[in-house]
């Protein structure tokens, strides 16, 4: 395990479990420079990296969701195959 | 790049009749294991892509399930998809009726190529498919043929039935609903252990591959895209028909385009796919490479002839009505979006039924503002096929919506040319 962490490795991204999240609308409510609501109180996601200094609200907000649904990520998107 | 004009190539769906293990084993011999160890390198070498629809390279997602296997230490699963949910495909039905051999002994040979623990083969009930596949796996069980078992499992009629996480899901015993796509199918599958879910078409094309090579394959279609697929041909008034057709085909031979009935469009890659103007689609073949600017794909070979006189919008209409309604109603934006889409839909296709100029205007802005909340939101392509189709309808069909909105509409026929189960509900 690397002890350098660049910037670029610390990055986090905000995914979704669509089929857990019931529109609670509480991580718009903690990431609002990251997440809104759609029409239907459901969270769109700005699709950036966490900022730094959203981090900690960003954590709390995946901790926090009801259903936890939200999800902090270090990884791409995996692909889906066979629809 | 030679266009391909030559006979459209035979190699899945010989003559002879199903379950016939005798005729399957004269005409290709035993599966040959002994090519198990190389076969990942060998179909890359082909250039196998899947043929579930979404054209996903087989080497790397065995390659993927490998890795898989390595960091878990877990015998993967490899499962057969012979579930193809969508009402106006046939192919792998036919594939399993005719040629039910093939599909086994490429389940056998990728299973032996990833090492794998289980082997199942799922299709859809209600189809006669799961006896006559039960009795030819006895068959080779009786004649030492298969190194593992291979279960039949049985899986709801429905248009997500095939979608990998949900076939997963189910033949892990819960219901047969995509989840979330991480961890991924191949590294978290059936019974949580790496799983190999392949479509059974790709998996009878291994079988080919493994025996007569890379170079063989490569022997038809163009060099993007080598070898052929089975397409369900829909025609007005005629019976749908599987056919075997090499990549590159030009689409006006198998959509019999001006000959005939004059089309007005076509629909290709089935109810995720897109529809398009037939004046275009005389000069497209069945390649990636020509229908990507019309946001199409052959996918799992759906092609359709829309008759210049129907109704795209009545046709398109149905389809997303029944979309919407095989929505599995987990993913918000899914839930919410498609019905609305499907609703408003219908409101175009009713000449006059929107109303006037300012309310199709606002029913046009409607369509296009879900249509942009449901795309990439949901765990599963169904939101992102779904507009698809919506997307390339409002195109191809703009001259008709005009019309409608006028009040009127020009079709003479209002006979409907694409397949909607009876009674569909999810």
């Amino acid at each position: 395990m690397s002890r350098i962490r660049t910037k670029e490795a610390a990055e986090q991204a905000i995914a979704v479990d669509w089929t857990a999240c019931q529109g609670h609308g509480l991580c718009a409510e903690l990431l609002p420079e990251h997440i809104t609501l759609d029409e239907w109180g459901y969270p769109l996601l700005d699709g950036q990296p966490v900022r730094r200094a959203a981090v900690k609200r960003a954590r709390r907000a995946a901790a926090d969701c009801p259903v936890l649904a939200l999800k902090l990520t270090s990884k791409p998107a995996p692909y889906t195959a066979d629809s | 790049m030679p266009v391909t004009e030559a006979p459209a190539p035979a190699r899945l769906l010989p003559l002879y009749g199903a379950d016939n293990l005798p005729a399957h084993a004269a005409l290709h011999g035993p599966p040959p294991y002994a090519a198990a160890g190389t076969l990942i390198q060998t179909l890359a070498d082909a250039g196998l892509a899947g043929h579930g629809g979404a054209a996903f390279p087989v080497h790397r997602k065995m390659t993927a399930v490998a890795e898989a296997v390595r960091r878990t230490g877990r015998k993967p699963v490899v499962v057969g998809n012979g579930a193809e949910g969508e009402p106006a495909s046939e192919k792998d039905k036919t594939l399993l009726r005719r040629a039910p051999h093939l599909v086994l002994d490429g389940l056998q040979l990728a299973a032996a190529a990833v090492g794998a623990g289980e082997v199942q083969l799922a299709v859809e009930e209600g189809t006669g498919l799961p006896a006559a596949l039960q009795n030819a796996v006895n068959r080779r069980a009786r004649a030492g043929i298969d190194l593992l078992p291979v279960r039949i499992a049985e899986v709801p009629r429905r248009f997500l039935s095939g979608e990998s996480s949900a076939l997963a899901e189910r033949l892990s015993g819960r219901a047969a609903l995509p989840r979330h796509p991480e961890p991924p199918v191949r590294e978290r599958g059936v019974g949580r252990a790496p799983t190999l879910v392949q479509n059974v078409e790709t998996l009878a094309h291994l079988a080919l591959v493994a025996r007569y090579g890379a170079q063989w394959f490569r022997s038809v279609g163009t060099g993007e895209e080598p070898g052929s697929m089975l397409c369900t041909v829909h025609l007005a008034g005629r019976e749908p028909e599987v056919v075997e057709a090499a990549y590159g085909t030009p689409l006006r031979r198998l959509l019999l385009l001006g000959q005939g009935d004059p089309a007005q469009a076509v629909l290709v890659g089935g109810y995720h796919g897109a529809w398009i103007p037939a004046a275009h689609a005389v000069r497209l073949r069945l390649s990636a490479a020509d229908l990507t600017p019309f946001g199409a794909a052959p996918g799992a070979g759906v092609l359709a002839a829309l008759p210049a006189d129907r109704c795209g919008l009545a046709e398109t209409a149905r389809v997303l009505r029944y979309l919407a309604l095989q929505s599995a109603g987990q993913c918000g934006p899914c839930l919410n979006g498609l019905p609305r889409i499907a609703a408003a839909f219908a409101e175009l296709a009713a000449p006059g039924g929107a109303g006037g100029p300012e309310r199709i205007a606002v029913v046009r802005g409607d369509i296009a503002r879900w249509s942009g909340l449901v795309e990439g939101r949901g765990a599963c392509h169904h939101p992102d096929g779904t507009v698809r189709l919506v997307r390339s309808a409002l195109t191809a069909f703009a001259g008709e919506a005009d019309c409608h909105a006028a009040g009127y509409c020009r079709a003479t026929d209002h006979t409907p040319l694409l397949p909607i189960p009876e009674g569909s509900r999810r």
